[in-house]
């Protein structure tokens, strides 16, 4: 037992667990920000796979790689907008906001993919990032290559939770952003613009996604393929419900998945348990779920979540 | 100087139901013709292509209808769903879920050929109404948010059934993923020579007026309806919200596994990856153009097939990507929901100095 144990749980195993949980992170985060604005933003797994799309070309097209990463950023932003313009602004039904823009972004990525790249046999590659030891860090006995030794996007996640957190629960913006999702009325009083605090916590939210597309199509992989984000976004969802809505409790959640995600890889790899290799894959999903039904009851969804907040309707 | 602005209306005309879904269908259009002249293709000649192929001939036109077969299942089963505000995006899993019913059912040596058509369109809508069932029995027992449920219980049974595929399930004859095939006796029968049109067809069009029955005039329909519109006050009235959602996700996954046995028992005759390129998704665009009225869901399901077999030929004849159907699809779901805004609005202009 010992040894299956040894086996699994090598340097490498965490190493693949960052690896896995940073867009996670990316996503969860920027799903935060519009949900404690009051806004669901759907759109999340489309916006990462259209971001994954359009960073990985410009890379592809310019060499670049940091062009493409703020080429994601931007594409991100952009949807953003777009759910701002339906649910924010038009006040329309959050729920199938949020679907029509997965549709859509997902739509546009498949055809400028095939438009950009045409079908050939051979998968487009780019040079993906390489990961960057920090200096003296990396040298730390286990701690250092697991989380010292990797790409510059993963330590820009890292980096995004205690900023968000701060952001959230320590700047006037942060307070105004929290009250317009518990309580437009009251923030509107107070002479907080409900809107334009949406819409800012929308573009933020469009950002995040979009890097957690730009590190899956450009640092996990070297590729964009149409399976690339394969249900991360709407895992990132759940991952808030299971965090309260707070961001580290959001992405101690990403990590507890990303540990079950490297766990069904490792195992997969292995022949301790043969099985074929959907029901690996399935299983974190299945987790998700059942973790859901475990904190769902007590769960508080900040209280404007899903509602329109028209002014003259007061 | 002219202004406008928006006025709520008192009551909603009757011809907005038609003007609204066809101005979003052709905003939609317009917008993705930009896409196509971005592809270097003259916009006319694509969209022509598109739709003509689709209905030109008589052949072609039997093809649109047997595509749009699965998207009315699917289109319906989002309609029951989303009326009673039980957001159901996992038509696509339940569609897969019937799929496997009929596909094994159907390849069973052992039952007398009567019993095989009854026992896959049985079987599948069970096994469709199952996978419903789950998250709405989660939802309501535990709150767990249904949207996240049914879409990650379509990837769950996608897996189960690779894993099938490529494991015990998997044809010996066959060197792709697929499960063996269905009997004779159990493929649907065709009902015009020389064509694909079979059962599913015929099943698909009978299941409209009956949904739209349901609906509009039991006491059930009622009930969903209730639900949906306000569930505090459904509850005040008495009326047992958890029992309303699960029997109301159980009809939305039995139409929605219905597509999947129609797809297996009129078309392909097993189960394989493909079997479903999305027409759970689509049925959500397909439910909201329709308005959530059922009887507006065989127009809505015919033009997606259009669309969706249309695309293909375009894309032959003018090297514009295929997944052309698929921003319009997402597009046309955008304008649609802006375009509902005139249903409660109106634009007034006003001519100012």
């Amino acid at each position: 037992m010992s040894e299956i144990l040894a086996q699994i749980f090598q340097i490498g195993f965490f190493t693949a667990l960052i690896r896995i949980a940073t867009p996670l992170i990316f996503g969860t985060l920027g799903e935060l920000f519009a949900e404690r604005s009051g806004v669901l933003n759907l759109g999340i797994e489309g916006i990462m796979m259209l971001a994954a799309m359009t960073g990985f070309s410009t890379t592809y097209f310019t060499g670049n790689l940091w062009l493409g990463v703020l080429t994601a950023i931007a594409t991100g932003m952009i949807a953003g907008l777009l759910m701002g313009l339906l649910t924010v602004s038009l006040g329309l039904s959050q729920h199938v906001s949020g679907i029509g823009t997965t549709l859509l972004c997902s739509g546009l990525s498949f055809f400028f993919y095939r438009l950009i790249f045409k079908q050939s046999s051979s998968i487009p590659k780019i040079v993906a990032f390489k990961t960057v030891p920090l200096p003296l860090l990396s040298k730390i006995p286990v701690i250092g290559p697991i989380f010292f030794n990797q790409f510059a996007l993963v330590y820009i996640a890292i980096a995004i939770v205690p900023i968000s957190a701060y952001i959230l629960y320590h700047t006037p913006w942060g307070l105004n952003l929290r009250t317009v999702g518990e309580n437009p009325l009251a923030a509107d009083s107070a002479g907080v613009n409900v809107h334009r605090v949406r819409y800012q916590a929308l573009l933020i939210s469009g950002a995040l996604m979009g890097l957690a597309g730009a590190f899956l199509s450009m640092a996990q992989f070297n590729a964009y393929t149409f399976g690339v984000i394969s249900g991360r976004g709407w895992v990132c969802i759940a991952l808030i419900v299971f965090g309260q809505w707070s961001p580290w409790k959001s992405a101690a959640g990403a990590i507890l998945f990303a540990f079950i995600d490297a766990l069904q890889l490792r195992l997969q790899a292995s022949s301790l348990i043969n099985l074929p290799y959907q029901i690996f894959l399935m299983m974190p999903f299945v987790l998700t779920i059942i973790g859901m039904a475990i904190v769902s009851r007590n769960a508080r969804a900040p209280a404007a979540l899903l509602q329109p907040f028209r002014k003259e309707e007061r | 100087m002219i202004r406008f602005r928006l006025e709520q209306r008192d009551h909603t005309p009757v011809w907005l139901n038609f003007i609204l879904p066809v101005s979003a269908i052709l905003a939609a259009l317009i917008i993705c013709g930009g896409l196509i002249a971005l592809a270097g293709a003259n916009v006319l000649t694509a969209y022509a292509t598109l739709f003509l192929s689709a209905v030109s001939t008589r052949f072609a036109l039997v093809e649109t209808w047997v595509k749009a077969t699965p998207l009315i299942f699917t289109g319906l089963a989002v309609t029951v769903a989303f009326r009673a505000k039980f957001w159901n995006i996992g038509a696509e899993g339940q569609l897969l879920a019937g799929a496997m019913a009929a596909a094994f059912i159907g390849a069973r040596p052992g039952l007398p050929g009567w019993s095989l058509i009854p026992g896959m369109i049985l079987a599948g809508g069970l096994a469709g109404a199952f996978w419903a069932a789950v998250p709405a029995y989660l939802k309501t027992r535990f709150k767990v948010d249904d949207v996240v449920t049914t879409l990650l219980l379509n990837f769950i049974i996608f897996y189960a059934m690779m894993a099938l595929l490529e494991g015990p399930w998997k044809d010996p004859l066959s060197g792709y993923p697929d499960s063996p095939d269905i009997r004779m006796e159990a493929e649907f029968p065709i009902l015009l020579r020389a064509t694909r049109l079979h059962l599913g067809v015929l099943m698909a069009v009978l299941a409209t007026p009956l949904v739209w029955i349901l609906m509009r005039h039991t006491a059930l329909g009622f009930k969903i309806n209730a639900v949906g519109e306000n569930a505090r006050a459904a509850r005040y009235a008495g009326l047992n919200i958890t029992a309303v959602m699960i029997i109301t996700a159980v009809i939305s996954g039995a139409l929605a596994g219905l597509a999947g046995v129609s797809e297996v028992a009129g078309i392909h005759f097993q189960v394989m990856a493909g079997i479903s390129p999305g027409y759970g998704y689509t049925g959500i665009v397909i439910a909201m153009l329709a308005r959530l009225n059922p009887l507006g869901i065989i127009p809505a399901a015919f033009f997606f097939a259009v669309i969706i077999t249309g695309a293909e030929a375009m894309s032959r004849a003018t090297g514009v990507p295929v997944f052309l159907a698929d921003v319009i699809q997402g597009t046309a779901l955008v304008t649609m929901l802006v375009a509902l805004l005139f249903n409660q609005y109106r634009l007034r202009w006003n001519r100012t100095a």
